[in-house]
């Protein structure tokens, strides 16, 4: 469930296919993961997730894997 | 690898006292002299003549800001080159290229959330944004301009943006923004001369007065278009209170070959060295480091350059440092003002980046 929208984010503030939003994917290693992009996906997980992020947590979350984690912190689970 | 541990450890990053930063912040920047003296040709090369010239009143070179503009100068091999950030790319001037590697790029950002969460607190606020939304559409080019605000936008939520791509303000959008987030702390950010021209002004000629009364002001770009209408920073602040109420303004001082290490203006007024960052005055005509309370050439050091030879620069900006560690604020660092642009320097800096818009 929290798997599904995690990745549904990534797909429409990314602009990138499902199959795309894997772990190991990180922050900058793909063009359309860049840092207007990544403005999008923390607002777009907000919302979703219904939770507010630090400024610490942005600059953390370099890749789907630490998007997890950080959100794991706020009680979301994978 | 550049490694910062030891400036992130720090409680706040003005928390260094001059003995103890003195020999954290030169032992740092001799590190970064001999690794960019091992991985940069140019800066081998203009070290040894600089030496052997023997007019440097310490051994170390300070980087003029307009060689970026004339090399591209970096410390790392291509295959690490991640972005390269170019400087006001709007004007019709040669901009500076700056080279980044991804630790590089990655330890600006932390040094900025570290300094602005000083200022604003580790919770994201509202963000209210002087500026029109196009300025950051283009992802492939920023402007100075546009990455200047992108690099803040990590410090707010709920991104409201206060001009239209005419640069008219909306005023229903500012107005349901103050309503929306009355009695809250809001952060607003814009380019100095912007804010200025295309919000105070507005505001006043509309006889508009909004209540941000718990708002952070904060605004850089320079203030060599007000100083020509004759607005210093006791008149934009007092402007700032009252067309909006806002009491808190944090003006800063950085360039474009050091992103993160800003100089931030603190409670009392001063721009402030951080940990992480130095300042020097030199004189123009000796090239050696003047005594506090005199005017001269900026200096500024930063232990963030390591894909480029940064770390110590030598500015066309003219300042005067007040003094170091006593501050009336409290804060640790030398504190001090700038005053402008040294006469027939080239136009640079972020101020200049709407230049052209306004020919349209």
């Amino acid at each position: 469930m929290s798997q599904d929208i995690l990745v549904q984010c990534f797909v429409e503030a990314l602009g990138v296919q499902a199959p795309v939003v894997v772990d190991s994917l990180k922050y900058n290693s793909i063009a359309q993961w860049d840092s207007v992009a990544h403005m999008t996906l923390i607002a777009m997980l907000e919302e979703k997730f219904d939770l507010m992020l630090d400024t610490d947590d942005i600059i953390d979350m370099s890749s789907v894997a630490k998007a997890k984690e950080i959100l794991s912190k706020y009680g979301v689970h994978f | 690898m550049n490694n910062l541990d030891f400036f992130y450890n720090q409680p706040s990053p003005y928390s260094l006292s001059k003995e103890h930063k003195r020999e954290a912040i030169e032992l740092h920047l001799s590190r970064l002299d001999t690794h960019h003296y091992q991985n940069c040709k140019s800066y081998q090369n203009m070290t040894n003549s600089f030496r052997h010239g023997n007019w440097l009143s310490s051994n170390s070179l300070l980087m003029p800001v307009r060689l970026f503009k004339q090399q591209e100068l970096k410390s790392v091999p291509q295959e690490d080159v991640f972005k390269v950030l170019t400087s006001s790319g709007t004007t019709s001037q040669v901009v500076s290229r700056i080279i980044l590697d991804r630790g590089t790029a990655s330890n600006q950002s932390k040094v900025l959330v570290k300094i602005m969460q000083h200022y604003l607190g580790l919770q994201r606020l509202p963000m209210l944004i002087i500026d029109h939304p196009s300025v950051v559409k283009d992802r492939t080019s920023f402007s100075a301009r546009g990455a200047g605000i992108l690099g803040l936008a990590t410090f707010g939520r709920d991104h409201t943006y206060a001009l239209d791509d005419d640069m008219t303000i909306n005023i229903e959008r500012v107005k349901s923004f103050s309503e929306k987030y009355s009695g809250q702390p809001v952060f607003i950010f814009g380019f100095t001369f912007m804010i200025w021209q295309y919000f105070f002004q507005e505001l006043k000629a509309k006889n508009i007065h909004l209540n941000l009364s718990d708002a952070v002001l904060v605004h850089s770009g320079g203030w060599k278009k007000l100083i020509d209408v004759a607005v210093d920073n006791t008149v934009f602040k007092q402007v700032a209170y009252n067309t909006c109420e806002i009491k808190r303004v944090h003006n800063f001082y950085g360039m474009v070959e050091q992103v993160g290490s800003i100089f931030v203006e603190c409670s009392h007024g001063y721009l402030h060295a951080p940990d992480y960052a130095d300042i020097d005055i030199i004189s123009a005509e000796t090239m050696k480091v003047l005594p506090y309370g005199e005017k001269g050439l900026i200096a500024v050091s930063s232990v963030l350059p390591y894909s480029y030879p940064g770390h110590r620069l030598l500015t066309e900006d003219l300042g005067t440092i007040y003094g170091e560690d006593n501050c009336a604020c409290g804060l640790k660092g030398k504190y001090f003002h700038v005053h402008g642009r040294v006469p027939k320097a080239e136009v640079r800096g972020c101020s200049d980046t709407h230049a052209v818009e306004q020919k349209l």
